[in-house]
């Protein structure tokens, strides 16, 4: 494999050592290196076990790695929490080659843990491919790292190098007959990539939009139609720690349901922002948000308005759902979802119609241009709300944003329960006439923002001056 | 498609392991497996709006437009019709009101942003966009803000414009260039609303197939040259024909306005052209209207110009020359040619030479194969869609039969067949060869026979159907050689069908019909030797033009010289009419019925749309009225009598009689009894190692005179050159681009030297009949192969 010839620390010349991780008292799966400024470096993850879970690994045969994995119940972190284990045994036996592709186009509003773990502790990723490369049978792995992270896209092929260079990837790994090569790729900074199937085509080298389904899962038909395996960037790190301490260990941290921990980037109005390695399954939202481990409570001490709990996607929630735990089988029927893992705070200073936009406008911007409805229906979703922010829309354009979501999302639309409001909450997921996420997800944040918060909108309209209209009584001679 | 009602008449019903059975709207339909919802409801009276499915390309489900419900197990889910597989006991429904509403929904968000130019719009009329928002549409938009706007139609090719305010992004222009035609020139360009179909920059959409795009745009967005704004959709009438510009026989619809031809489009045919065409088929109706057409007849006056006169005094005077020239014996009359016209001309001028007893006829330029390959097991064009291995023995298809070339290029591309590609050069399939046995001229036969000892190949013969295209690959390589190699491959694999590719557009009917030598007559180099020796007395020409198509320069002039007087039957004035004694204008394509054959002996209709320009008439009257002039009753005077008395006297075309068929999808004609070749020694010709052996062939857009005559294409071919192999460039001394000396055994000319990784080392690629310089100075119609010299000029 050539020397990659990128100038090596440009990047971080530009951006001094990735800040935003707020260690705490907690459990580490993940984040445990953190601590040190050389966390990215080989010496220092050799010093602190690094590549043991793939030694651990390599001494089991590979459907018992594969058990123990699924027997951890490791959710996928990426958005729609897959256990791991399942999908990788959804991919056909006798078929070769297998893929393991690497969704590190992380790129959902408010989320950024996995460019922590990608700029912190490269060589954990690169493990944690190698022992799903092992376990699921994969014969090459392609690593798709977001476009903008120029950080993350130095430390990773550095890192990449320097295990190629001390035999961890390549050809018969550690002395094994285990065999596996890692691609790096970069994107070109498009959020739809993050969709798994728009990844594969992009990698593939086609403009990346979502692909047909069915096939429903790329596990059956993926990279250059062969079986593929994709993974997110947080779920592949989780694996050397299971690895060196089992899955008993693993599962004893969490509930049964969402084992484990967690990375959760909190924004916004928070005391104390940053990305925070979590218990799953019983951390709240109140305990990161008001904890004084976590964010430290609200800035200023004002009032909390609205969190979003799971990405730009994720209908919002209110003060009325901050006791939820971090468990998607509770979030999903109270009207929204857990998804990348980013909470946006916002308080009760926030201008609520202009929060809306910012996240239409991102969702307009950021559609391939596949499907119609969002395409042309996410566009005209931020034309309508620019003109009601702009105190120029009307009751009819407020009405007309459901129109239009409808068209994106026909049926009922998920939504949080708010008692004040006599709102009952509307399970998430929604039913779409789009191929992928991005369309709906434009209507999301808008449909329960104005659900929320409707007055807020409706003062920014147009007042219409009523002409009092007196009814002229008709001559009756007329009438006769 | 095929029928899973089993008919009363089978007392056995075979169970199709395949047969699925769905409720559409209630009603029963009959499916596929593996077929989509929108394919099976396309069988019953209900219409589901589309505007990115086309049934002839993989489903996108890009415009979301044909949302529909199928009812689950969790109850009613919309999906995409064109995307989501029937299955057994499946229950779909298309029109309820969440439909409704999804389907108003999604053309009102098409048409947000469509700039309803209709009035002024080709389009306008027969536009899907239009005919949908009308029964599917929601009525009225509720979209205020202003639409997208880009600069009005921008040429993306020399033929073809695109205005991306009315394009809806369905995808189908850029599917069919990747897809179908395999030139992914335009593609998506930009993201989210400002998405657009753009050209790769300073890369035009210069595909031979870029019209097809024009045909299946959904809306205006795509507009070709020669037909905007010359007509509207209701001022149009339309024929259902069968295109001529080569022997592939592609179906069309030919369309009129005010007698004028204004528009082919393709028609789907299953057996033939799935609904595509090649550009120059598309386009080339500009012909027919050109004003170079000849409208009455020409005769030589006493200075020796060509001057106009009635048909009265040509006809006798042509009656005259036959009879003076039949005085001396019937071996100095020769008609060449005839593959231009109608089944029904050829025949009639058969008949005609039938009874002045002139046997030397040829509807070959020299540039054929002998009519023998028709009787060989014949393959069809849709054998190529279930052959296992397709062997390509045939000029490069891309270049003289484009929409067969779709065919095998598609069979190579879902791998339903492998395609073995025998060639003096790389053809445009050699990208999609399993095998590419790429040979110099010469030495097939031996290569062929030597690839009998490859177990690889043998097994893949073995292994199924095979489908041999056969046709001529190198102009300067003898026919005889064509048929050796033909030998070999017939030897290996006993059981293939052979398909040869003669590519003058009725050159098969025409054979059929008579137009062949018999009792010893002579072929077209025949009678042009014997014409430059002075034994030809009366030459015809029927729509042949030695001058500019026979591939040997010296030997055409000298022939076209030597015969005393020259008949010619033509459209326009060429090299060769110009110096006919008289021209008797005739009626081309569009302007008179009858039928043609195509390469895979399919009879289908050519419709008359238009009135025969000026006085000119069809083939076969002028043979009726030279018969009756020369007092031969040829026993019919109107078309339909011409076409009853062809199916009664040729047992070929007997199954013509079925005239609904011939006006749809055409029916074979009658093979006769098959024959077997006989495989020569197999002695290779060498070559000496200073000389470069000549590769010629045509290019799609040549100086042909459909071609020359349409402004649209007359602009798109290139100037000959010699191209040879980059390895082979410095061996020659002269720069790529330089003129150098080219010498054959026949002539010596001067043209550029080019290179090109297609051709072999130590051989030249020539492209025939283009302007500048004229290879067919270099031909010898008389020798097997041709060897050059290339010279640097000093």
């Amino acid at each position: 494999m050539d020397e990659w010839k990128g100038s090596v620390m440009t990047a971080a010349i530009r951006y001094p050592h990735a800040t935003g991780f707020v260690a705490g008292d907690r459990p580490k799966i993940v984040t445990s290196r953190f601590e040190h400024a050389d966390s990215f470096t080989l010496e220092r993850f050799l010093a602190t076990g690094g590549y043991a879970g793939l030694r651990k690994a390599l001494e089991r045969a590979a459907t018992d790695v594969h058990e123990e994995v699924k027997s951890a119940t490791v959710l996928g972190r990426g958005g729609a929490g897959f256990p791991a284990g399942t999908k990788w045994g959804l991919t056909p036996q006798q078929v070769f080659p297998k893929y393991l592709v690497v969704n590190g186009d992380e790129s959902e509003p408010g989320t950024y843990k996995d460019r922590l773990l990608m700029e912190c502790d490269p060589h954990q990723l690169i493990e944690g491919c190698l022992i799903a490369c092992y376990a699921a049978g994969l014969s090459q792995c392609f690593l798709y790292i977001r476009g903008e992270m120029a950080l993350a896209q130095e430390r990773v092929a550095v890192a990449l190098n320097e295990a190629y260079a001390a035999g961890y990837v390549g050809k018969n790994i550690l002395g094994s007959k285990f065999s596996v090569d890692i691609v790096l790729h970069w994107g070109a900074g498009a959020y739809v990539v993050g969709e798994e199937t728009a990844l594969i085509e992009s990698l593939e080298g086609n403009r990346g939009m979502p692909r047909l389904k069915p096939p429903f899962f790329p596990a059956a038909n993926g990279l250059y139609g062969q079986p593929t395996i994709v993974n997110n960037v947080e779920t592949l790190a989780n694996l050397p720690w299971l690895m060196v301490n089992g899955s008993e260990a693993y599962t004893a941290i969490g509930t049964k349901t969402s084992p484990g921990t967690r990375m959760v980037a909190v924004s916004g109005h928070v005391k104390n922002p940053g990305v925070f390695e979590i218990i799953n399954g019983t951390t709240t939202f109140r305990d990161l948000i008001y904890g004084a481990e976590f964010c430290g409570g609200i800035l200023n001490d004002n009032e909390l308005k609205a969190f979003v709990p799971g990405g730009g996607s994720a209908p919002w929630f209110t003060a009325d759902q901050l006791d939820l735990p971090f468990e998607a089988s509770q979030v999903g029927p109270a009207g929204s979802m857990l998804g990348s893992g980013a909470i946006m705070v916002m308080d009760s200073t926030t201008d609520i119609p202009a929060a809306a936009l910012t996240l239409t406008h991102f969702y307009a911007h950021e559609s391939c241009g596949k499907c119609t409805p969002c395409r042309e229906g996410g566009t005209w979703l931020e034309r309508i709300l620019t003109r009601i922010v702009n105190g120029t829309g009307t009751e009819a354009d407020l009405q007309q944003i459901f129109e239009v979501g409808a068209m994106i999302c026909p049926g009922d639309f998920p939504n949080a329960s708010n008692e004040k409001l006599g709102l009952a909450a509307v399970p998430f997921p929604y039913k779409m006439t789009t191929i992928c996420f991005v369309g709906p997800s434009a209507f999301a944040p808008l449909h329960s923002a104005i659900t929320l918060f409707r007055s807020e909108f409706e003062a920014r309209l147009v007042k219409r001056i009523s002409i009092p209209v007196t009814a002229v009584s008709t001559p009756s001679a007329v009438l006769a | 498609m095929t029928t899973l009602d089993s008919s009363d008449t089978t007392p056995e019903v075979v169970v199709d392991p395949n047969a699925v059975s769905v409720t559409i709207n209630g009603k029963v339909v009959a499916a596929r497996k593996g077929e989509m919802i929108i394919a099976a409801a396309d069988r019953t009276d209900d219409f589901i709006p589309r505007f990115c499915y086309h049934p002839r390309m993989e489903p996108v489900g890009m415009c979301r437009q044909c949302l529909v419900e199928v009812v689950g197990p969790r109850g009613p889910m919309m999906v995409v019709s064109c995307m989501t597989p029937v299955a057994d006991g499946q229950v779909v429904n298309t029109a309820t009101e969440g439909v409704k509403k999804a389907q108003e929904g999604m053309l009102e968000l098409l048409l947000a942003n469509h700039p309803l130019d209709c009035p002024v719009c080709d389009k306008g009329g027969e536009c899907p966009l239009q005919d949908q928002a009308f029964s599917h549409g929601p009525g009225e938009s509720r979209f205020v803000e202003e639409k997208r706007h880009y600069e009005k139609p921008i040429a993306i090719s020399e033929n073809v414009y695109l205005d991306r305010e009315r394009c809806i992004l369905c995808d189908r222009c850029t599917r069919f260039a990747d897809e179908v035609a395999g030139d992914a020139l335009i593609s998506f360009t930009s993201r989210g609303n400002n998405t657009q179909v753009m050209t790769f920059p300073d890369e035009p959409f210069s595909s031979y197939f870029s019209g097809n795009t024009v045909q299946i745009c959904p809306v205006g967005a795509l507009t070709a040259k020669p037909y905007r704004f010359k007509a509207r959709p209701w001022d149009i009438e339309h024929v259902e024909s069968t295109c001529t510009t080569c022997s592939v026989g592609c179906r069309t619809v030919v369309q009129s306005s005010r007698d004028e031809l204004v528009r082919y489009q393709g028609v789907d045919s299953q057996p033939v052209n799935w609904g595509w065409l090649c550009d120059k088929g598309r386009f080339n109706f500009e012909s027919i209207n050109s004003k170079d057409r000849l409208t009455t007849p020409l005769i030589k006056d006493a200075s020796g110009n060509l001057s106009a006169t009635s048909w009265s005094v040509a006809i006798d005077s042509a009656a005259r020359m036959v009879r003076t020239a039949l005085l001396s014996s019937p071996q100095s009359v020769a008609i060449i040619g005839g593959a231009r016209g109608t089944n029904e001309d050829a025949f009639a001028w058969a008949q005609l030479a039938n009874a002045l007893g002139v046997d030397s006829r040829d509807s070959q330029l020299a540039d054929g194969l002998p009519p023998q390959v028709f009787s060989l097991p014949q393959a069809t064009i849709a054998d190529i869609d279930t052959a296992k291995t397709i062997i390509l023995l045939a000029p490069d298809l891309k270049e003289e039969l484009p929409v067969l070339y779709l065919r095998v290029r598609r069979a190579a591309e879902k791998r339903t067949g492998r395609v073995v590609e025998v060639s003096p050069r790389a053809t445009g399939l050699a990208g999609k060869a399993w095998k590419k046995v790429h040979v110099e001229p010469g030495k097939t036969a031996a290569a062929l026979r030597a690839l009998s000892t490859d177990a690889a190949f043998t097994a893949q013969l073995a292994s199924g159907s095979v489908v041999v295209i056969v046709g001529r690959m190198n102009l300067a390589e003898s026919e005889e050689s064509v048929v050796y190699a033909l030998a070999e491959v017939l030897h290996m694999a006993p059981h293939a069908t052979v398909l040869p590719v003669l590519r003058r557009a009725n050159v098969r009917g025409a054979i059929t019909a008579g137009l062949t030598p018999r009792n010893g007559g002579k072929s077209t180099a025949e009678i042009l030797e014997a014409a430059a020796a002075g034994k030809i007395e009366c030459l015809v020409l029927l729509g042949a033009d030695p001058l500019s198509d026979v591939p040997d320069a010296d030997l055409a002039r000298r022939g076209i010289s030597g015969a005393r007087n020259i008949i010619a039957i033509d459209t326009f004035i060429t090299q060769s009419s110009a110096l006919a004694d008289i021209v008797l204008p005739a009626a081309a394509y569009g302007e008179k019925e009858g039928t043609t054959t195509n390469i895979e002996g399919r009879i289908s209709n050519v419709a008359q749309s238009i009135t025969p320009v000026g006085t000119s008439r069809p083939d076969w009257m002028i043979a009726v009225e030279l018969g009756a002039a020369t007092s031969h009753d040829l026993g019919f005077a109107s078309y339909n009598e011409v076409h009853a008395a062809m199916i009664s006297g040729v047992s070929e075309f007997a199954s013509a009689v079925d005239t609904h068929a011939v006006e749809h999808d055409g029916v074979i004609v009658a093979h006769p009894t098959p024959i077997t070749l006989t495989r020569a020694d197999g002695a290779s010709i060498e070559r000496n190692s200073y000389d470069y052996r000549a590769v010629v062939s045509r290019k799609l857009y040549d100086n042909a005179i459909g071609t020359a005559k349409s402004p649209s294409l007359a602009t798109l071919g290139v100037a000959s050159a010699i191209i040879v192999n980059p390895l082979d460039v410095p061996r020659i001394g002269a720069q790529v681009g330089e003129s150098v000396r080219v010498t054959s055994p026949r002539g010596t000319i001067v043209m550029p030297l080019q290179e090109s990784v297609d051709v072999l080392r130590g051989t030249a690629w020539l492209p025939i009949n283009l302007g500048g310089s004229d290879v067919r100075e270099l031909l010898d119609v008389t020798k097997d192969v041709i060897d050059l010299k290339i010279e640097k000029m000093s």
